[in-house]
């Protein structure tokens, strides 16, 4: 299994998450009962088969960068957990 | 008074709202009562009933006036909370943003409001729509109106638009918007007795929408009948310049579609759809669904698409991966809730870890993995590669046919005790028949046929071309028109 103990811990860092140990061996499961699962793609031959990323009909959608909406700094960190003087407070990062 | 004012189709309903026989006000008051009679259902997450009343006023108002009227003027309806609505809570069923009132106002249900509707509440959904069952929901299930055997209220009502599905069929709303993405309108809707319709991926805008996996969601109403979806996504789709994958196609009138001829249309009938995994009496109704079809003059054609298989596991790479690198915004910064932390990372990982349910967590969990470094390329980039031959199997296919008649989903409603002693792996299997045309972006439509053995309902679903859900409301509606599926769940017979 390519899913162990050490791989976890690295994925659960990338992804900001941290649990008890007690929990780690049930997503570790459950995680490789859906790898074997998935292993069945492995069977599949796709050479010469370009990766399939949108199914929209667009390409490139531009537009002109101008703003549209005008001032909404109030109402966007009326959401905010913390805030001062119009910013978003975070704990210290720096001693 | 007429019939029940809740058991109304929305075209119905606009019949009577236009020949003033009743009102706005009435037909939304008669919802809400429903909705406050309906807790063993648990179908609302944020009811908004004064609301509801205040814009249903003014509807009449606006009517009696002569003033120009929305085409869906006055009716009542339910939006999944998955939808931001401005200044009322949007919490995509989660903890995490079991707070958040978002400033502005998804495209769909701007759209909807423009429209005439009358929103009366936020209904549930799978936690961030991950799930089939509403069982992921931190608000609490919500509850099948149809009843298991023994007349308990213990079914699921699929999901992940499964408040939305349990709403329409109990009459607590005459329309919901649903949203799918590798089979959140269709399964609840078969689950629940009820027709829903996932457009052509790109037919609506995701603006505003909570992103669950940005390349497969798509949003799209469900409703009681086939005429009334489409009355309602014929205001729901259409261009949208802040979503840059919405298609610059006009929206037609679908209604125009429900002509009731299929003489000489080619229905494609999918060998592979008869797994280990179908149900035989879904089978049986799926091959009433073809006696229909060819009853109504279309030519039934068997046709081959041997991808499918490959649909789920591909689907499950792909809406992870795209699902890890959307949820990373929820950092508890800007979203209302935060867990402290000593360090800033500390302070992510606590918020995170608490505010993400487990089937969430091991979506991230799987997306990062099949994203990172070493693993790239084995899981993510070969699930796109085989994303590709899975589109290819449905283009390949309507070269020989108009479209597709497939079983919803595998089963009938299951119960929570079945869906708790499950694998993730064994709940992901009532996406089997959904996935591949999510995967393909083609538009899908169920629609209730009849009833399994067990008294409760199964759908089966029409796929169509991309962009043309003219075809697909077509057959449906012959489908429905044949069929007569007139049951009522046990919720609403009382």
């Amino acid at each position: 299994m390519s899913f162990n103990e050490k791989t976890l811990k690295n994925v659960a860092n990338l992804a900001r998450l941290r649990f008890p140990e007690e929990q780690e061996a049930k997503f570790m499961q459950d995680i490789n009962g859906i790898l074997t699962w998935v292993e069945e793609l492995k069977e599949v031959d796709v050479t010469n088969v370009e990766p399939l990323v949108s199914v929209s009909p667009r390409k490139n959608a531009v537009r002109p960068d101008v703003v549209t909406v005008g001032e909404l700094q109030k109402e966007l960190m009326a959401n905010a957990p913390e805030s001062a003087h119009g910013f978003y407070v975070v704990p210290k990062m720096v001693e | 008074m007429v019939s029940k004012l809740t058991d109304l189709t929305i075209s119905e309903a606009l019949d009577l709202l236009d020949k003033k026989e009743i009102s706005s006000v009435e037909l939304t008051q008669a919802h809400l009562t429903e909705m406050e009679r309906s807790t063993v259902l648990n179908a609302y997450i944020t009811p908004t009933p004064e609301l509801a009343l205040k814009t249903a006023e003014e509807s009449d108002k606006k009517r009696l006036s002569g003033e120009k009227i929305g085409r869906l003027e006055g009716i009542p309806i339910a939006n999944k909370d998955l939808y931001c609505t401005q200044g009322i809570r949007t919490t995509a069923a989660s903890k995490i943003l079991s707070e958040f009132v978002p400033p502005y106002e998804s495209t769909v249900t701007q759209q909807l409001k423009d429209a005439g509707t009358i929103m009366l509440g936020k209904v549930n959904t799978d936690q961030f729509a991950m799930g089939g069952s509403t069982m992921t929901s931190y608000f609490g299930v919500t509850k099948n109106p149809w009843t298991d055997e023994n007349g308990h209220y213990n079914l699921v009502p699929g999901g992940s638009s499964g408040g939305s599905a349990a709403a329409v069929a109990a009459g607590l709303c005459m329309g919901a918007t649903g949203s799918d993405t590798g089979g959140s309108i269709r399964q609840p809707a078969s689950f629940c007795g009820i027709t829903g319709i996932k457009p052509t991926y790109g037919r609506c805008s995701r603006y505003g929408i909570v992103a669950f996996a940005s390349s497969l969601d798509q949003a799209g109403p469900m409703a009681r009948s086939v005429k009334d979806c489409a009355l309602m996504l014929r205001e729901m789709a259409g261009f949208d310049e802040k979503d840059s994958t919405v298609a610059d196609i006009a929206v037609p009138d679908f209604t125009q579609a429900l002509t009731g001829d299929i003489r000489g249309k080619k229905i494609g009938i999918p060998r592979e759809y008869r797994s280990k995994d179908l149900n035989p009496q879904v089978a049986a109704v799926w091959d009433k669904g073809i006696a229909f079809l060819k009853n109504a003059g279309a030519e039934i054609v068997e046709i081959s698409m041997p991808h499918t298989k490959y649909a789920l596991p591909v689907y499950y790479i792909i809406a992870c991966a795209e699902a890890s690198s959307n949820l990373a915004r929820y950092d508890g910064v800007r979203y209302t809730t935060r867990v402290n932390g000593k360090t800033l990372n500390e302070m992510y990982e606590n918020t995170r870890t608490d505010g993400f349910g487990p089937e969430v967590i091991r979506r991230i969990l799987l997306g990062t993995f099949v994203l990172s470094a070493g693993f790239y390329d084995a899981y993510y980039i070969r699930a796109q590669r085989v994303r590709r031959l899975i589109y290819n199997d449905f283009i390949e296919a309507f070269k020989q046919v108009d479209a597709i008649l497939a079983p919803a989903a595998p089963t009938t409603a299951l119960s929570y005790d079945e869906m708790k002693n499950m694998k993730p792996v064994d709940t992901y299997l009532g996406d089997v028949f959904t996935t591949p045309s999510s995967l393909a972006g083609v538009p899908a439509l169920a629609l209730p046929i009849g009833l399994a053995d067990n008294g409760l309902p199964v759908g089966l679903q029409v796929i169509g071309k991309h962009f043309d859900e003219n075809t697909v409301f077509q057959v449906a509606h012959v489908l429905e028109t044949q069929a007569q599926f007139d049951k009522k769940p046990h919720y609403v017979k009382g």
